[in-house]
């Protein structure tokens, strides 16, 4: 068995512990090249025809990177061109401990075939593995060890390099010394010959590829060298990891993830875990004290002393236009920060004094190109604002102006005022649909490829039909009344419902789910996919889908005059709505209608029709409004949010109409039984499996949260109580203003925005269950398992729970369930915010064709500087600026109590009613925007008078 | 900072072996010429010395007299310099009193006890260095030992540990590897009878088969092992014998 006849023990000493580990060094660990006869394995990987054309190498050559190359030449080392590459174990275990998405995708390229990748575990090789020598750090023990390696390999392959035209091994490494130490040690004396070349000469000597040099990363040393080297250091230096794990230790630092804001690029706040659930936010101002920090970075900060601490300022600031030189100081822009807040307002304000993980990943954005003609570098900015803006080189920026491309960052240097980054690649042309939305679906890490074949291997084979034995399981359904209600154009119908006198008189309600886990077994590749999507993201005129379509729109879908497959959960009810029993089954369904909201209102609302569909329908519209009724007496919210609707050209698809969606009777009847479902199943599977159910919670929000709610209230005299959700129900229900109709609806819009986030959870990690909105002590998400991954797991927990399916592994494991919570609401967050995009897109080419227009809104918040206003008809939100650069500012004074706005003499007030100008700002072709400008009040100097022709000339600056 | 990587892609474990290997097992019989069976044995770093006594006349109190078989008393120990840190193991605390009451359990399921009625056989076992499988790694040891002291077994009784990472169950793990969930067996290797069975771990019951198929592979492996090392001391013992 045992293979191994030496062993060396490794000794790792941490603090004073002594770790003595075994090591087996093995002789059957093969070279993976096909050339070589002289090891027994089953399979190559290497080819024998190993050519990359470069003019450096001009023989067949396999290539060893060293951790360096790997880490920084991903892009190119991604690139179809280069293949046949050896990844050494000590190189991947060093990317594994410093960079997750790099090693994630080194052992992507590993496993596909076409790119001859081979890992050869040379740690555990009797003739590779070296031990550290006395005063030798690791680092220099692993380029050792790479450096044996590629000896070994060059020996290994030398009997063979006759008949393969001279086969040699190449090692590219970026170190300097290492390429020093390695030469000098004799590697190319020796008899076996390894070339030894920099990533970056290598790339650039191939000759297929020009365009791949774009995508080279600067290294370190070229970027000395570059850069316009100045004597003053921009930034402080970052503390070694060392010292900044000793600080944070003794708690002179604190560690936390570095959030950029959105409207200020010199202001972002770090926030600290504490413990349990709370955690604090630091607040950091200024480009010394942000100190290189890229959003979504993990840092370490430093608390200033209390008397230099400020508040956030509700500035909006933008770092625009030419690139700043880097010895150029900010103090101008950094000056309008500063001001004198109360004490009140302060908050702990800190500075970054190091890096623990850096978080980046490619960006998309546009080329600002330089405005020196003959340049290579030119700046990038990224479509997130909360990205600093790149710099990076490359020779086809004339092509690239306009475009739509991807970069990454490589490295940010004390003396160099922006970040340095490399191409990555092009998306398209900005402003064009497909490229917008690739953008956005990218920048929302929402994954949206074509499914591979291997997820759609797991698919039925068609013709599919429903088997026997299949048929024998489950309950058959099919002689029931069920129909279907959704929005029109819905394809992937999850939901059907039936209601039906029984004789008793008792009424029977079932609502019939599509049974997504019947097709959609664990663990295997569809599965996997479908977790990793988390949930369908409906874009406008565009869905992604979580499942293959034949799945979404065909097998599961529960389309009229089909057998299906369905989870069935029926209730026994009385006519007062109250449950006497419910029960869980697989069944058989055939539904006898797909309706759209509106055709089953009609239905319900035609006394002239009195069939089997409408009679059910009826019945459950009235059970629906019992339960509604029950339901917000019990507390639950009804809160409100204007969502739109585009009504898309049929040809074009570009919207011609947008229309604030409307809600009828029906809607809330489906709603109401989902909901039903919902609490029903989650309390059995909670019953059932305590410690591994899944469920959703929605935690009651902080109090502070409520303030700006409450302000705007008082302001219109009316008083809201925010103690409980029961209380916030009331209290909004009752408010109202004479003459002000809208109130209400503006106030639950303001409520909506002051609540905390649903999520999924794993019932065994958490105690807290309640649902704050729905006001229900626990809930899951059954009804909709075509387009929610979440669902899924809950049919196979209630499944298991009524027999009629078998646990697995990771089902009952509430750590991994933990761990896919996590990713279920991450992509959830994504999905909502792609969405909102996508919104705000197709709001803009709706208004591109309009020109200006004049419409009545409301003041939704005030700024410092700026008025939200709210625009009912479209619901569509925007900005009114009142400082902007080119016009003498107008005097401008804010009141943080009110809050109001005075600007010259008149003062905005949370929910006035005013009347704004509408109109696309395309002046930046990246960052279009809707403009919104006052035309009533009239404020001399201020507001803009009333469009009726062209509009006047475009104000460039400081506009959202 | 990424977690350890108890099994590559390419099918290796952190020690280098691969998934279904054992570590380096070495022994020695009849280390002490005092004891009536004693023994060494050593796998990979985990290291454990094992002594037997009887079978004799109970000693202590006779009520634990047993009238139709022999009555097996076992104590386990840790050795204070057994682990990476150093540590006053009192004798009797919780885990190894019940470390001794599953060695006492193992080897009434192996011992013909029934040949020697109304006596005692006393089993020691202490650990002098740790890095994972102790209990297989007594089991082992003490086999080792009852054989040496000529105490007839239905079969020798071999242990090993068996862990499930990334859907593949490990055999032998040590103490890096014990993070896992994992289960202990001690088995018969010619009936192939379970004498005991420990797993603290959750684990669900569709990877149990698995595990256990592992484990009585393993388990296997380690006889083959023991036997050899027991042949070995016989021949030597022979030689010994043949010409003083
Ligand atoms: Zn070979």
């Amino acid at each position: 068995m045992l293979k191994s006849k030496t062993f060396v023990k490794k000794t790792r000493s941490g603090g004073v512990m002594k770790i003595v580990r075994e090591h087996y060094l093995r002789d059957d660990i093969w070279c993976g090249s096909e050339v070589c006869t002289g090891c027994k394995q089953e399979s190559t990987v290497l080819q024998k025809d190993a050519c990359i054309e470069s003019n450096l190498c001009s023989y067949p050559h396999y290539l060893i990177p060293d951790t360096n190359v790997v880490l920084h030449q991903i892009d190119v080392l991604e690139d179809p061109v280069i293949r046949n590459v050896i990844i050494l174990q000590t190189v991947l275990q060093e990317v594994r401990h410093r960079s997750a998405p790099i090693y994630k995708r080194v052992k992507d390229m590993i496993h596909e075939k076409e790119k001859h990748f081979y890992t050869f575990t040379n740690e555990h090789h009797r003739e590779t593995f070296i031990e550290r020598e006395p005063g030798e750090t690791a680092n220099d023990r692993n380029d050792r060890a790479i450096r044996v390696s590629a000896k070994w390999y060059s020996q290994h392959l030398k009997p063979f390099e006759a008949d393969t035209e001279g086969l040699k091994v190449v090692l590219l490494t970026n170190d300097l010394r290492n390429k020093q130490t390695a030469e000098e040690s004799g590697f190319r004396m020796s008899s076996a010959t390894v070339f030894i070349i920099s990533g970056e000469e290598y790339i650039k000597s191939l000759i297929a590829n020009p365009e791949l040099v774009d995508r080279l990363a600067l290294s370190n040393d070229e970027k000395v060298t570059n850069e316009i080297t100045s004597s003053k250091l921009l930034y402080p230096e970052h503390l070694p990891l060392s010292r900044i794990q000793a600080g944070i230790k003794s708690g002179s630092f604190l560690q936390g993830t570095f959030r950029a804001s959105r409207d200020n690029y010199l202001e972002a706040t770090v926030f600290v875990q504490g413990e349990g659930e709370d955690g604090t936010e630091v607040l950091l101002q200024g480009l010394q004290n942000l100190n290189r920090a890229v959003h979504q970075d993990v840092v370490a900060v430093q608390l200033l002393p209390r008397n230099q601490w400020v508040a956030p300022s509700s500035v909006v600031l933008q770092d625009e236009g030419a690139a700043k030189d880097d010895n150029v100081d900010e103090e101008e822009e950094e000056n309008t920060l500063k001001e004198s807040a109360t004490e009140s307002v302060r908050k702990p304000t800190g500075k970054v004094v190091g890096i623990i993980k850096r978080n980046w990943r490619p960006f998309c954005g546009m080329l600002n190109v330089s405005q020196i003609k003959e340049s290579t570098r030119h700046l990038f900015t990224p479509a997130d604002r909360r990205i600093p803006r790149i710099r990076i080189e490359t020779r086809q920026a004339a092509t690239l102006a306009g475009q739509r491309i991807m970069v990454a960052i490589d490295g940010w240097p004390k003396d160099s005022r922006y970040p340095n980054g490399h191409f990555v690649r092009s998306l398209g042309s900005a402003g064009e649909k497909e490229t917008e939305e690739e953008v956005l679906l990218l920048e929302h890490d929402v994954p949206h490829q074509a499914f591979s074949q291997a997820v759609l291997s797991f698919l039925p084979k068609m013709p599919w039909a429903i088997t026997p034995e299949e048929m024998a399981k489950r309950m058959d359904l099919r002689h029931l009344t069920v129909c279907s209600v959704d929005p029109p154009g819905c394809t992937d119908i999850d939901d059907a419902l039936h209601c039906r006198e029984l004789e008793n008189g008792n009424l029977e309600v079932g609502v019939h789910i599509a049974d997504v886990s019947h097709f959609i077994r664990p663990g295997n590749a569809l599965d996997k996919e479908a977790a990793n999507r988390g949930t369908t993201v409906y874009l406008c005129g565009k869905r992604i889908d979580m499942v293959p379509e034949l799945l979404s729109s065909n097998l599961c879908s529960l389309r009229s005059n089909v057998e299906r497959l369905a989870f069935s959960c029926i209730w026994e009810m009385n006519h007062k709505a109250e449950i006497l029993s419910t029960k869980f089954t697989k069944s058989i369904i055939n539904s006898k209608a797909s309706l759209t909201y509106a055709e089953a209102q009609m239905r319900i609302d035609d006394t002239s029709m009195n069939d089997e569909i409408t009679t059910s329908l009826r019945g459950l519209n009235k059970l629906a409004k019992i339960l509604k009724r029950q339901r917000i007496e019990k507390g639950a919210l009804t809160l409100s949010s204007l969502e739109v609707r585009f009504h898309m050209d049929s040809e074009t698809h570009d919207p011609i109409e947008l229309q604030t969606k409307e809600l009828m009777e029906t809607n809330s009847m489906v709603e109401e039984f989902m909901l039903l479902a919902n609490i029903s199943v989650a309390q059995k599977i909670y019953d059932e499996f305590s410690e591994c159910a899944l469920l959703r919670k929605h935690p009651a929000p902080p109090p502070s949260n409520y303030d700006i709610l409450l302000k705007a209230a008082k302001s219109k005299n009316v008083e809201i109580h925010t103690d409980s959700a029961k209380a916030l129900a009331d209290s909004l229900d009752g408010a109202r203003v004479k003459d002000f109709p809208y109130f209400n609806t503006l106030l639950r819009i303001l409520a909506t925005r002051c609540m905390m986030q649903a999520v999924y959870f794993c019932s065994g990690m958490d105690s807290d269950f309640h649902h704050y909105g729905l006001a229900s002590p626990i809930y899951t998400h059954f009804t909709s398992p075509i387009r929610r991954y979440a669902d899924i797991i809950v049919h196979r927990l209630l499944a298991v729970a009524i027999g009629a399916d078998s646990t697995y592994a990771d089902l009952m494991d509430k750590h991994k369930q933990s761990a896919l919570c996590n990713n279920l609401n991450y992509r959830h967050k994504m999905a909502q915010y792609a969405q909102r995009s996508s919104v705000a897109f197709h709001t803009q080419l709706f208004f591109k064709s309009r020109g200006i227009l004049n419409e009545e809104g409301f003041v939704l918040f005030v700024r410092k500087n700026a008025i939200i206003v709210l625009i009912p008809k479209f619901g569509l939100e925007g900005t009114v600026f009142f400082d902007s650069k080119d016009k003498t500012a107008p005097n401008i004074v804010f009141d943080e109590e009110g809050p109001t706005l005075t600007v010259e003499q008149h003062t905005f007030h949370i929910f006035d009613k005013v009347k704004v100008t509408i109109s696309l700002d395309a002046s930046n072709i990246q960052h279009q925007k809707i403009r919104m400008a006052l035309t009533e009040p009239v404020i001399p100097g201020v507001s803009v008078p009333v469009p009726d022709v062209e509009p006047q000339a475009k104000k460039p600056k400081l506009d959202r | 900072m990424a977690g350890l990587e108890l099994l590559s892609d390419q099918g290796y474990r952190l020690d280098g072996r691969k998934a279904t290997e054992l570590r380096k097992v070495q022994a020695r019989m009849g280390v002490f010429a005092q004891a009536d069976g004693s023994a060494y044995l050593e796998q990979g770093n985990t290291r454990a010395l094992a002594v037997v006594y009887g079978p004799h006349e109970m000693r202590g109190s006779r009520s634990r007299t047993l009238h139709d078989r022999a009555a097996i008393n076992c104590q386990y120990s840790m050795a204070t310099f057994s682990t990476a840190e150093r540590k006053r193991r009192p004798h009797g605390d919780r885990k190894s009193t019940e470390m001794s009451l599953h060695l006492k359990q193992t080897f009434e399921a192996a011992i013909m006890t029934q040949l020697y009625p109304r006596s005692q056989i006393d089993i020691y076992v202490k650990i002098l260095q740790s890095d994972g499988g102790n209990y297989s790694v007594c089991v082992n040891a003490a086999t080792l030992a009852v054989i040496d002291a000529g105490i007839p077994m239905r079969d020798y009784v071999c242990a090993c540990s068996v862990g499930f990472v990334d859907e593949t169950p490990l055999a032998d793990l040590c103490y890096a590897e014990e993070s896992v969930s994992s289960l202990s067996v001690a088995l018969l290797p010619r009936g192939g009878q379970i004498a005991l069975l420990q797993m603290d771990a959750r684990l669900h019951q569709d990877h149990l088969e698995a595990l256990m198929e592992a484990a009585m592979t393993a388990c296997k492996g380690v006889s083959k092992v023991l036997d050899e090392v027991v042949r070995q001391h016989l021949q030597e013992a022979a030689v010994l014998n043949v010409c003083p």
